[in-house]
């Protein structure tokens, strides 16, 4: 059921401009592109990793960054292609693959939070993105 | 992030639509970084092929059109002109010769060659390899690179002491045209230091022990940067790609210093500079045994493909194999792809290598790898491979099992179609 409660807000450094809501997917773990991810239907296919199977297509990804190989930034550049991007990117791990991936695959991202993302968001909450005014809004679902 | 004049000139127009793309994309991935400004770089290492199926509707519009949305993800496409900075093509998907043994399509074949006509024609060296320091760029001391490929970036870094960060797809291609990239990470030398270290207290000599040593020197230091002391021997270009290979697939590593191997250190002081260690780990015998455990994603001992030769074989290791498959026959139900690059399969063919691993049973194979180009002999249900990397990545990408462990291990598994393993 749905809390009444005032949403948490959280602060922090927009990457890629954009405002965007949605339900939030969050992993502590960190996330390989080429041979982490299927980019036809952007599930996590690292065996493993704890979400494996699961799918961040139109979700807020919170992670703490890249892992792995260069492939990085092309295989998320082609979830967005094919239409299986996730809606934004929260991470905490500044890398040159997390950057230039978050960077093609062009959905509003940010990073360098005033608080601990992993214990103020939960899978499933509902999160509101807006990368141009540094906020991330948290309810609780 | 601060331009110069000419970087300002670059991103208007002044050198054509494709470097004005060029240009917005790093100055987009400049500020996502932070980076204050960028910096000149005459080396770049990037991935200009067009040889997976997600690409050939773009390629249906010309090359072009591949290189303006995957290699500087412009909307527009822009008309590309000859390389600013000296460039080579990493791994590709398809073997230019062997494609028909990988089963690929035919149109793919024509696709790739297409795109490498294309590139060709436009100053890409088409290197082929996901080792260009093996055929050819070797960076100097300190020059300011753009690599893509996880184990050459860390090859360039702590082995040669060239400058690079992971790049990607994108950056080296506006890298290629710009000759900038951003200036940031490990193009600064007060990010190369060590931050963590790793003493080795099980000695390490061969190439298995080098390769678990990596993967155990990720699986704790993730993105960090380790310094190694201990028990290691038989340093050399063989041992430290495949040290570094492992070392970025279980972990983000990019630098790393062995005082006294590597050049920017002599001893242990000089590779923390200014840092001190924020962690301390041990690599001992057990240890080793659970990072060989650990690789392991198999449980069926009927082994039916042996991969060797991720990253790229050296010459050294294509003849160690010839050697040990010499006047053998591989079991029948097995087959053997041996992985190298094609400058180098060309000296291997005049030593008599290759005829020697074919006389076996085995393949030679350029250009590509099982894990890039997710093309394995038909039916293949158990692999066997002596890369860290191919058995971290391959059981996932190709949905099979995996063993991992000594080159002897899998040739032995080569020859008698059972997995007995190292242990």
């Amino acid at each position: 059921m749905e809390t009444l409660t005032t949403p948490l807000l959280i602060r922090g450094r927009g990457v890629v401009s954009g405002r965007v809501e949605g339900e939030a997917l969050v992993t502590t773990q960190t996330i390989s592109g080429w041979g982490g991810i299927n980019e036809r239907d952007g599930s996590i296919i690292e065996r493993r990793h704890e979400l494996v199977g699961q799918s961040f297509a139109g979700k807020i990804l919170v992670f703490p960054g890249a892992k792995g190989s260069s492939g990085w930034s092309a295989f998320f550049h082609m979830t967005r292609i094919n239409g299986v991007a996730p809606a934004a990117m929260l991470f905490t791990r500044m890398t040159t693959k997390m950057a230039l991936g978050a960077v093609v695959t062009r959905v509003p991202a940010m990073t360098d939070f005033d608080a601990d993302v992993f214990t103020e968001i939960r899978t499933g909450d509902h999160v509101v993105v807006d990368a141009d005014a540094g906020t991330v809004e948290v309810t609780r679902r | 992030m601060h331009l110069t004049d000419t970087e300002k000139a670059m991103r208007d127009g002044a050198g054509g639509e494709a470097v004005a793309a060029a240009m917005d994309l790093l100055i987009r991935y400049g500020n996502a970084l932070g980076a204050e400004r960028l910096v000149e770089t005459d080396n770049v290492a990037g991935a200009f092929n067009a040889s997976t199926p997600s690409v050939r509707k773009i390629a249906e519009n010309g090359m072009a059109e591949v290189f303006s949305r995957l290699n500087l993800d412009s909307d527009k496409t822009v008309e590309i002109p000859q390389m600013a900075a000296r460039t080579c093509q990493l791994i590709t998907g398809i073997d230019d010769q062997n494609w028909a043994l990988q089963g690929a399509d035919p149109q793919m074949v024509q696709m790739q060659r297409d795109s490498e006509a294309f590139v060709g024609q436009r100053g890409v060296n088409l290197m082929a390899t996901c080792t260009p320091y093996q055929v050819g760029n070797v960076p100097t001391f300190g020059e300011h690179c753009a690599w893509m490929e996880s184990s050459a970036v860390i090859y360039c870094n702590g082995a040669l002491g060239g400058r690079t960060n992971v790049e990607g797809k994108e950056s080296t291609g506006a890298a290629a045209l710009t000759g900038r990239i951003p200036y940031w990470g490990y193009h600064l030398t007060e990010n190369r230091y060590g931050n963590r270290h790793i003493r080795v207290e099980v000695p390490v000599r061969s190439m298995l022990d080098w390769g678990l040593l990596g993967y155990f020197t990720g699986e704790m230091v993730e993105e960090n940067i380790p310094v190694l002391e201990g028990q290691m021997s038989g340093v050399d270009l063989v041992k430290l790609k495949h040290f570094g290979a492992a070392a970025a697939s279980s972990g983000g590593v990019e630098m790393y210093h062995i005082p006294g191997h590597t050049p920017e250190a002599r001893i242990a002081d000089e590779a923390f500079g200014p840092n001190r260690a924020e962690d301390f780990h041990v690599y001992d015998a057990a240890a080793r045994k659970k990072m060989y455990d650990t690789l392991q994603s198999a449980e069926d001992r009927k082994v039916d493909f042996i991969m060797l030769g991720c990253p790229h074989n050296s010459i050294e290791q294509v003849g160690r194999i010839a050697h040990l498959l010499d006047g053998k026959r591989l079991h029948p139900d097995v087959a053997l792809w041996v992985h190298t690059p094609r400058a180098i399969r060309t000296v291997a063919e005049r030593s008599g290598y290759v005829a020697r691993i074919e006389a076996a049973g085995g393949k030679v194979m350029s250009d590509t790898c099982p894990a890039i180009s997710r093309r394995l002999p038909e039916g293949v249900r158990v692999i066997a491979t002596d890369s860290a990397k191919q058995a971290h990545y391959l059981p996932a990408i190709a949905k099979v099992q995996g063993w991992f462990g000594s080159l002897e291990a899998c040739i032995e598994a080569g020859l008698t179609g059972t997995w007995k393993g190292d242990f």
